[in-house]
């Protein structure tokens, strides 16, 4: 079974990490990476992402249903960005170098190309990040580093139950379609799309009642151990940070750093612009 | 001395319901006590429960007359968080009120929610998971946790808080009957080494008696019907006249003619005394009756040979299983959990295919079938109906499997009716789902199985977590169905399952089949027992206590008059 999004346990210095510093710096490298259109700059924080990859020890295998996923919202990104405006790489480069023409309105531009790969650069700076962080920091780490930021504990606790109950209700998921599939119901790749969808969706009304019971039984666990007792708690988990998580804040600064200077002094606009 | 839980003239109603579900309670627990509370499902223990911990009416909405004091203070003026202090309740799924990520910080969680500093924190989880011997898993996710595990982790949750009441829901619902068994043991020995009051609430009277009990209060319909001692209870028809299981070698005592009296101590086997006549009426009645004849064995039905199967991950789940199932049989297969009891019903169904082996169908190997033809042979129940159910009518969902077969709707709606009346739902056709109990969801999911005329059906877990009076209903519905000519097994591990409606135990073990006898023989072999994580049967033991050398034979002879007098019935 694939884990859709899941934490993964291995010994690294990603994970040794505090989820809090992870956390910060994966909002400041998303703010500077979502604030320029400077290629190079995407492109080396794609690298750079890939350094810290390599040094968490998560392998692709672990995350190819994410990758896939995104890679799939990232073309439909594209298709749809060029279906809808075709010359929008000329409206904000303020040049057009026509390259070909397809039809009507619609014609290859060298700007419009750029801003394509612009926008392809954004998902490979960031994604890599998210699922980075996703991989190495586990449910219980995720809620206290949200509450550590300042978010609210219950907030942050459901958000973190959510998580952990993934991998059980993808389990329930599977057993209800190995229980419809006796029944007859065909959920193999023989069956077109169309139907497999809407069996798949059969498989809701068993989910959701299954899942509203644990709800409860969840929900009175907690209260019976004063969970909305206090406006505050502490974490069994607390560390205190190391050099590394000073580290990751710091690189996560820097990113944020170097794109507003990118935006302010290099570029002069969030557009790296090679054509005027 | 002050008691520390008191209810005068108590009752309570649900904002939702109509009527009250307690009525005129009076009860008055004293530090020290250990209390079992027993009683039919609905009987309102499950209510008591959550009035003593705050649940009601602080989560479930209601509002009581009378007077509950806990700790010497009206309950009324206390919130569910003061109240978590002086009782702690560990709930019946311990696998669903594991909130942590791992044992420690599950341990850890009232802690935490109390702001206690980081460096205290620990040292307190520390003590707590030694208490309860848990100390060597404090790094461990739920998965990696037996149920025993789990449920001591949940005891050692209520630990960390120093609380003076221990509120049991269901213990024993829950576990096999060895971890049943240690549980009793260690709720006991907490409750003596750190000086608790104790409140279980369990129907399954034998098991909890394992150790000392002080009171047992009986409930039905709200109201206290008895609050004695467990001998005194024993010897009372209270048990029968509220559908609670007595202890099987009371059962026996009964059947011999010996009259069970409190001088003898009956509530526990090892403590039970009988005199020369009482013993020599047991034995005369062991004599009286005779050994059934086996009958000729009937044609297989499926054959499984030389079958092996691993997991993706490597973990050999199954080695070598030969067995058979013949028509018209009731198996049980037993063992603990992740024995290889489930992986052998999916390899059967096809949700999972061997790597060694063979699994035959009337002689066909079924290598090449799909799961949807498997299925037209060998039906699958799983434990929970509201994993199966995906219809809003009755009639949608036992017709499921033959709509999607392309089925006339003549062909369909006579299957619905036949399958209906066979699981006597026939009333409710026209129902929602919604509308029916557990019960009865339980017996559309069979029906909906049963529409497709397989020859055998498996039941994953039928009576988990159900009281005896459902799980009463939903056996003798198996039992009948069997009669009837379905060839059924069930996946348990309750052993009075086994004893009173199976005709053959498979045990597992590790992956491995251990033993493919009759359930007495299974539960008389204390190799066998220990190895499966069983537990030896009171019968065992009272036939040692009257010199009755067979005691496989006597408790075969048990079971059989044990089942005429309830078809008698």
């Amino acid at each position: 079974m694939t884990n859709i999004f899941n934490y993964v346990d291995r010994k690294s210095p990603v994970h040794a990490m505090t989820g809090a510093s992870k956390l910060v710096c994966l909002l400041l490298w998303s703010f500077g990476a979502m604030s320029s259109f400077d290629p190079r700059f995407l492109f080396a924080l794609f690298v750079l992402a890939l350094v810290l990859f390599k040094i968490s020890k998560i392998r692709v295998a672990d995350i190819r249903f994410m990758l896939w996923f995104t890679f799939v919202f990232c073309i439909l990104n594209n298709l749809l960005i060029f279906l809808f405006s075709p010359m929008h790489g000329t409206e904000v480069y303020g040049a057009c170098h026509e390259i070909f023409h397809i039809a009507g309105r619609y014609t290859v531009t060298q700007e419009q190309l750029l801003y394509h790969l612009n926008v392809f650069l954004k998902y490979a700076a960031t994604i890599p990040i998210v699922l980075l962080f996703v991989t190495t920091t586990d449910p219980s780490e995720f809620a206290s580093s949200l509450n550590r930021i300042g978010v609210n504990y219950k907030i942050a606790y459901s958000v973190a139950l959510a998580l952990r109950y993934i991998p059980d209700i993808q389990r329930e998921y599977h057993d209800i379609t190995l229980s419809l599939q006796a029944r007859g119901v065909e959920m193999s790749k023989k069956a077109s799309l169309g139907a497999r969808l809407k069996t798949a969706s059969g498989t809701l009304v068993p989910l959701i009642l299954s899942s509203m019971d644990r709800i409860e039984v969840i929900s009175n666990a907690m209260e019976l151990r004063s969970f909305g007792k206090n406006k505050k708690r502490t974490w069994y988990r607390y560390r205190k940070f190391t050099a590394w998580d000073f580290g990751a804040m710091l690189l996560g600064l820097a990113v944020l750093v170097l794109s507003i200077v990118l935006t302010a002094f290099v570029n002069h606009s969030r557009y790296y612009n090679p054509f005027v | 001395m002050e008691p520390i839980i008191s209810f005068k003239n108590f009752g309570f109603k649900y904002t939702v319901q109509k009527e009250p579900t307690l009525f005129d309670i009076n009860l008055d627990i004293y530090p020290g006590q250990k209390v079992l509370i027993a009683g039919p499902s609905g009987c309102g223990k499950s209510t008591l429960v959550s009035c003593l911990n705050g649940l009601a009416p602080f989560s479930y909405d209601g509002e009581y007359t009378g007077s509950l004091t806990v700790g010497g203070k009206e309950a009324r003026e206390s919130d569910i968080f003061t109240r978590s202090k002086v009782i702690g309740t560990v709930l019946q799924d311990s696998d669903a009120q594991f909130v942590g990520l791992t044992v420690a910080e599950d341990i850890a969680f009232a802690l935490e929610n109390d702001e206690v500093p980081v460096e205290d924190m620990k040292r307190r989880v520390d003590t707590a998971a030694a208490l309860v011997d848990v100390q060597g898993h404090l790094a461990h996710a739920p998965h990696e946790l037996s149920g025993g595990q789990k449920q001591r982790v949940s005891l050692a949750g209520v630990l960390v808080d120093d609380v003076d009441v221990l509120l049991f829901d269901e213990p024993l619902a829950n576990l096999d009957p060895a971890a049943g068994e240690a549980a009793i043991e260690l709720i006991d020995r907490i409750a003596k080494e750190q000086n608790k009051t104790v409140i279980i609430i369990e129907h399954r009277l034998e098991d909890v008696l394992h150790c000392a009990i002080d009171r047992v209060v009986l409930m039905d319909e709200g109201r206290i019907l008895a609050d004695t001692t467990p001998e005194e209870l024993l010897c009372s028809d209270l048990l029968q006249k509220t559908g609670i299981r007595e202890p099987l070698y009371i059962t026996a005592l009964k059947y011999a003619g010996v009259t069970v009296q409190p001088s003898m101590h009956p509530a526990h086997i090892e403590t039970l005394s009988l005199s020369e006549a009482e013993k020599e009426k047991v034995r005369a009645w062991y004599e009286a009756s005779q050994e059934e004849e086996a009958a000729p064995p009937a044609e297989t039905l499926l054959e499984v040979k030389d079958l092996t199967f691993r997991y993706g991950n490597g973990f050999e789940a199954l080695k070598d299983i030969n067995l058979r199932l013949r028509k018209g049989e009731m198996t049980a297969i037993a063992g603990r959990n992740g024995a290889g009891k489930s992986t052998l019903c999916k390899l059967i169904c096809g949700f999972e295919q061997q790597q060694e082996g063979r699994i035959l169908l009337k002689g066909s190997d079924t290598k090449t079938m799909s799961i949807k033809e498997r299925a037209e042979h060998v039906g699958y129940v799983m434990q929970n109906p509201n994993q199966m159910i995906s219809k809003v009518f009755i009639k949608d969902e036992v017709g499921l499997g033959l709509v999607l077969r392309g089925r006339s709707q003549e062909e369909v709606d006579a299957a619905v009716d036949e399958a209906l009346a066979t699981c006597s739902l026939s009333p409710f056709v026209d129902w929602p789902v919604s509308a029916l109990s557990y019960g009865q969801k339980k017996r559309v999911t069979i029906a909906s199985i049963l529409s497709l005329r397989p020859e055998v059906i498996l039941l994953d877990e039928p009576t988990a977590g159900q009281d005896f009076r459902r799980y009463t209903e939903i056996m003798e519905f198996l039992e009948a169905l069997n009669r009837s000519g379905v060839t059924v097994v069930l996946i348990t591990h309750d052993m009075h399952l086994m004893l009173e409606y199976c005709d053959r135990a498979l045990v597992f073990s590790e992956g491995r089949l251990l033993a493919d006898d009759s359930p007495a023989a299974v539960l008389s072999d204390p190799a066998l027992i220990e190895k499966a994580s069983l537990k030896k049967t009171s019968l065992y033991a009272l036939a040692g206590l009257c010199g009755i050398a067979d005691a496989r034979a006597f408790t075969d002879r048990f079971i059989r008059c044990d089942r005429k007098e309830r078809r008698g019935q």
